[in-house]
């Protein structure tokens, strides 16, 4: 496997603000990575130390080997796609596309070739002539992964790049993004805050939490085995039960998850508590009860039967669902 | 959605609007009158032999090249000062920057009559004979102002996303500069140096503190509406100043217009 980027001990502090302190990572080449955090959580200053807009503070970060900590960004072989796009204003769509070639000297007809083929690429063939305001934001989406990947980056990096667009279009550039991963293999690197889009697109991701990786692994491993309380509070919307609810479910004293779809209402159950919030999810109804002081949510599947507010009733679930996290 | 204004508000929007440029009209109606020497209305007769003896009027054409060159030398130096000055109030942060912005604006807030006050009083005091070039600083002090205004908006408005676009598909400074800031930022340095030469192109009040013995054309227009001797020729001079700064003001419009679209992108 051959390492894309690699971050050693980097740190990048602002003042007495340390966006970024001491992470350790690796990115294997052609894997889709995601970056997923609330903001203010690091992801996005991470990104911009791969793409070169900020400059470790400490550390080393090396892109397929090479340590580029002092390169500058116009000397990187990596490319962005930023999150409100910046496409240029005053070109057309080709010549946005055809920008990167362009400053690197390459004659008008090759790079409108090419611009024309990364067009077709992100099915935007024939809108080579529009102006980026003539067009909609999915749109202005594609063509600034056009612009980007015109230019046969190495490594890839999408700063939300779909926060903007509304959920159908987002749902669809999701597929597509991860189809497009697919078909070229590169490296993309993805920042978002949305855990569904980091689960569902990811190879693997790393959990950020005040400018430290809390966790770092596959979907799966992330969404099942959350390694601290942030994880399993923030990717997903797993119960976080304190040790002495854990303990007397029958667990050792520590913290543990429990995900809502791995439980069900019984008449009886090991927690028992009333009705405090229903919330109707369409494929399922989220029912919370108030379990001693501990909130607790089960998810009932579309088709069964739902308690009413203020009715009593128990959660059941088997043991092995309890995911323990330690006692911190 | 639209409601329908009331009758009486559309009258008196209507009438302010009448209010406002009905004058401007007569202006140019009494450039064609044949009588010369009081505005009487309606005008007896109807000539254009004014534009004729205007062009033959030696004492006209001193004033109007003054202007002229007045107001082209002090936007050349507004548009290079005014962007400068823009350039590094958008870009940097420091103590003091709204205390420097603010002073970068007040020659426009300070009345014209404080302005050419205390430039002629500074002129005395350090012993510099009145000059074109005394008009011309006086001029920038406020052109400066107007050019600075249009590029530190353009400049907050592109998005500062398009520069780093810029370095992340691999241009140097010097190609983000030539390829990205230019380009949008041309129509606003160009919309202002044509706000700020119509600006300096009519202006009265600074100009007559600091021109000495020289007459610009609207201050040539001033003294000769005292004298009842061929008042159309005013009329008609009146008309140049006229196409001289609305022009610029208008093209000064269209290029800033829409701007939203073609600088702010984004979301």
């Amino acid at each position: 496997m051959t390492i894309a980027v690699e971050f050693a001990n980097v740190s990048r502090h602002f003042g007495t603000v340390r966006a970024v302190d001491g992470v350790d990572l690796t990115i294997a080449e052609g894997s889709f990575f995601a970056m997923l955090g609330p903001s203010g959580s690091g992801k996005t200053t991470c990104l911009r130390l791969i793409s070169g807009f900020e400059k470790p503070t400490g550390g080393q970060i090396r892109i397929f080997g090479e340590d580029v900590s002092e390169t500058p960004p116009h000397l990187r072989n990596v490319n962005t796609v930023f999150q409100d796009y910046a496409l240029f204003p005053h070109l057309n769509v080709r010549d946005n596309v055809a920008y990167g070639l362009m400053v690197k000297g390459m004659g008008r007809a090759a790079r409108y070739r090419k611009a024309e083929e990364m067009l077709a690429l992100v099915k935007l063939d024939g809108y080579g002539d529009r102006k980026p305001a003539q067009l909609s934001g999915g749109q202005r989406q594609r063509v600034a992964l056009a612009r980007a990947l015109v230019n046969e980056p190495r490594v890839l990096l999408l700063d939300e790049p779909l926060g903007a667009l509304d959920l159908k279009l987002r749902e669809a550039m999701q597929d597509e993004l991860k189809a497009l991963q697919h078909k070229l293999g590169l490296t993309f690197v993805f920042v978002t805050h949305d855990q569904h889009e980091a689960l569902s697109m990811a190879d693997s991701l790393a959990v950020f939490n005040e400018g430290r990786i809390a966790q770092i692994g596959t979907p799966q491993d992330i969404y099942d085995r959350p390694a601290t309380r942030f994880v399993a509070d923030f990717v997903g919307s797993s119960n976080v039960l304190p040790p002495d609810l854990t303990r007397a479910l029958g667990g050792p004293a520590e913290w543990a998850s429990l995900r809502p779809e791995a439980t069900r209402l019984a008449p009886t159950g090991p927690v028992s508590g009333t009705v405090i919030a229903l919330r109707y999810l369409g494929s399922g109804t989220r029912v919370v009860i108030d379990a001693g002081g501990t909130e607790v949510a089960a998810l009932v599947p579309a088709g069964q039967p739902v308690p009413a507010e203020g009715a009593t009733t128990a959660i059941a679930f088997e043991p092995s669902a309890l995911h323990l996290m330690g006692t911190t | 959605m639209r409601s329908e204004a009331s009758w009486g508000l559309k009258a008196a929007a209507l009438g302010g609007l009448l209010f406002l440029h009905l004058p401007i009209l007569l202006i140019f109606l009494y450039a064609f009158t044949t009588e010369e020497r009081s505005y009487a209305f309606p005008p007896p007769g109807y000539t254009t032999q004014w534009f004729g003896v205007a062009w033959n009027r030696a004492d006209i054409w001193p004033p109007l090249w003054l202007s002229l060159k007045v107001a082209a030398i002090a936007t050349v130096m507004a548009m290079i000062l005014g962007t400068l000055a823009a350039a590094g109030m958008a870009r940097a942060k420091f103590f003091g920057r709204d205390q420097i912005s603010l002073l970068i604006l007040l020659p426009i807030a300070l009345p014209g009559v404080i302005t050419g006050m205390s430039l002629r009083s500074a002129f005395g005091i350090m012993d510099i004979p009145f000059s074109t070039w005394t008009i011309v600083l006086g001029h920038a002090t406020f052109c400066i102002v107007i050019v600075y205004n249009n590029a530190i908006a353009r400049m907050r408005r592109l998005s500062g996303g398009i520069m780093e676009a810029s370095a992340d598909l691999g241009a140097n400074a010097f190609q983000t500069f030539r390829y990205v800031l230019l380009p949008n930022l041309g129509s606003a340095l160009l919309a202002g140096g044509m706000l700020a030469f119509a600006l300096s192109f009519d202006e009265v009040i600074v100009t007559t503190f600091t021109a000495g013995q020289q007459s610009t054309l609207p201050i040539w227009m001033l003294n000769e509406l005292v004298r009842p001797r061929q008042r159309p020729v005013t009329n008609v001079v009146a008309i140049v100043v006229f196409a001289a700064t609305f022009v610029p003001i208008l093209i000064a419009y269209y290029l800033t217009r829409g701007g939203s679209e073609t600088a702010g992108m984004g979301k």
